[in-house]
């Protein structure tokens, strides 16, 4: 236990340094991920002020707080394994991991923990002129804003098991970007990031509850509006945990197939 | 004509070497619709409540989606790759190698990549484009089309020289494809009307990336928004900008003392 700790306290560090090297990439992500929600904030409080103030049970300063609180969530769960698995396995850098004695998934983990101590302070200090711009309210209970870090741990763990599973289909094939982007639109779609969910008619409502992208992103942000009732909260969270235990099997399972079938470049 | 030949010279190869590699048609013709498909899918739920975003009605901003995947496919067809590969060829001197071509090194550079596969997404938009066309049809005039006909033309030269200025920048900057990056996330903006965004943004997507002059001018056109300042405006720029970056690739030029050298 003690050597795990200080191998990820190394890492991070590594990572931490490795971060602080690539700004510009950081500022490239930063931008993307309040573009998106910012532009998605405007185009849903147009639809909501030519609806007379409210559209769904959201009202205006109801989307503002909705695509403002999505920002954060969606950046605390986001990874870019699925973009850089893909070039680990064909220029042969996973030999080099692989050689590690330790699953080359924990330098992953530290490395999203350490670029994300980095740009979680920017990124709050955007929602904040955000929430200055657009003056959001939110209403939610203590209890489900208690439930919010336990909700959001969860999403993250789904999110990144998921991913890295994903990810992996590079064993296979070298063109994963299709997959990658069948990927992005169910998460587009089903996790919230469009709109929210209940804006949605009844049997994608449905869809979304069996699959897994409304735990990673939707349900945390749910929590936070303070939308859901506590039997509704607690359900989630069980469900959520299922989900983890899903995508921990996935994991192990595609890993232990495309290890197998790996074989470097040159080898 | 000289242009048109060299491109054609280039279309030529690049169809040459990309036809042996036939599979990447079906996975980006299926990227490509998957595209689409997720922006129709985006509209049809935001239109599933309104008809009207920032007063745009849904078949106007349909054509304004249809611009938007053409003047990205143009993008993507000539002007991100040409400029991708002048940044990295300031970086490791072979641009030598071009300027000791008997053409114009602007224009070689301009034109000497093609991603032919691109042409999906300019089919798309086009496709999109004459749908939401002839759902308008009856509002349109000759003077319209002309007009849109010429607003797209401004704004495909706006964006090229807003690129090559940008690109240019590698003679004096090392890592500049990620400012092209950034201008590529920005585009994205431009699939919705300007007029949705408040006025910084506004701001922002007219002067400082001029996304706006690339898709939401030319559907002004179509949608009998634009006025004649505009109409104006947009031309000129459009001369001013390429003269412009005629002038910064120049000097930028002079600056270039290749590889070794």
């Amino acid at each position: 236990m003690r050597a795990f700790i200080d191998i990820y306290f190394q890492q991070f560090k590594t990572s931490l340094a490795a971060t602080l090297q690539y700004r510009a990439s950081l500022a490239i992500w930063l931008i993307g991920h309040v573009l998106e929600p910012l532009v998605f904030l405007i185009v849903w409080s147009s639809v909501s002020n030519s609806s007379g103030g409210s559209v769904g049970g959201f009202t205006t300063r109801g989307f503002a707080a909705y695509f403002i609180l999505l920002m954060l969530v969606n950046h605390i769960t986001y990874t870019w394994i699925m973009y850089e698995f893909e070039y680990r396995i064909r220029n042969g850098t996973l030999s080099f991991a692989l050689l590690k004695p330790i699953h080359p998934i924990h330098s992953d983990i530290a490395d999203n923990i350490a670029s994300k101590l980095i740009t979680l302070p920017f990124i709050l200090v955007i929602a904040g002129i955000l929430a200055l711009a657009f003056h959001p309210v939110i209403s939610p209970s203590l209890w489900s804003l208690a439930l919010v870090i336990p909700a959001l741990l969860l999403a993250l763990l789904i999110r990144f098991l998921i991913e890295w599973t994903l990810a992996q289909a590079a064993f296979w094939t070298t063109r994963v970007s299709a997959i990658n982007q069948t990927y992005f639109v169910l998460l587009l779609f089903l996790s919230g990031q469009l709109a929210p969910l209940a804006l949605y008619p009844a049997w994608i409502q449905s869809v979304a509850v069996i699959l897994p992208f409304r735990w990673m992103i939707s349900f945390p942000l749910e929590l936070m509006l303070g939308q859901l009732t506590p039997t509704q909260a607690l359900t989630g969270l069980v469900i959520q945990v299922a989900w983890v235990m899903v995508s921990y099997g996935l994991f192990r399972l595609v890993w232990q197939a495309g290890i197998r079938i790996y074989s470097a470049v040159g080898a | 004509m000289n242009t048109l030949r060299l491109f054609r010279e280039f279309l030529r190869v690049s169809i040459m070497t990309e036809l042996a590699y036939r599979v990447n048609f079906v996975v980006q013709l299926f990227q490509s619709l998957l595209e689409l498909a997720t922006a129709l899918g985006g509209l049809a739920v935001i239109f599933s409540f309104t008809n009207n975003l920032g007063g745009w009605r849904p078949d106007e901003v349909l054509a304004l989606l249809g611009i938007y995947f053409l003047l990205g496919g143009v993008i993507g067809l000539v002007i991100q790759p040409g400029m991708a590969q002048l940044i990295d060829s300031v970086r490791d001197g072979t641009l030598d190698f071009t300027l000791t071509k008997p053409e114009d090194a602007q224009l070689l550079v301009s034109a000497s990549r093609v991603e032919i596969w691109k042409f999906i997404d300019i089919a798309l938009g086009i496709g999109v484009l004459t749908y939401a066309l002839i759902q308008l049809s009856e509002h349109l005039s000759g003077w319209q089309v002309a007009a849109f006909a010429g607003m797209l033309l401004a704004g495909a030269t706006i964006i090229y020289s807003f690129w090559l200025m940008l690109a240019t920048l590698s003679f004096w900057f090392v890592r500049v494809e990620n400012i092209l990056e950034i201008f590529q996330s920005m585009y994205e903006a431009g699939r919705w009307p300007i007029s949705l965004y408040p006025g910084w943004l506004r701001f922002l997507l007219t002067f400082i990336v001029p996304v706006a002059f690339a898709t939401t001018v030319p559907a002004e056109a179509l949608t009998g928004r634009l006025t004649w300042q505009t109409l104006l405006g947009a031309g000129l720029l459009a001369v001013a900008m390429l003269v412009a970056s005629r002038i910064f690739w120049k000097i930028g030029l002079r600056r270039y003392s290749g590889a070794s050298a």
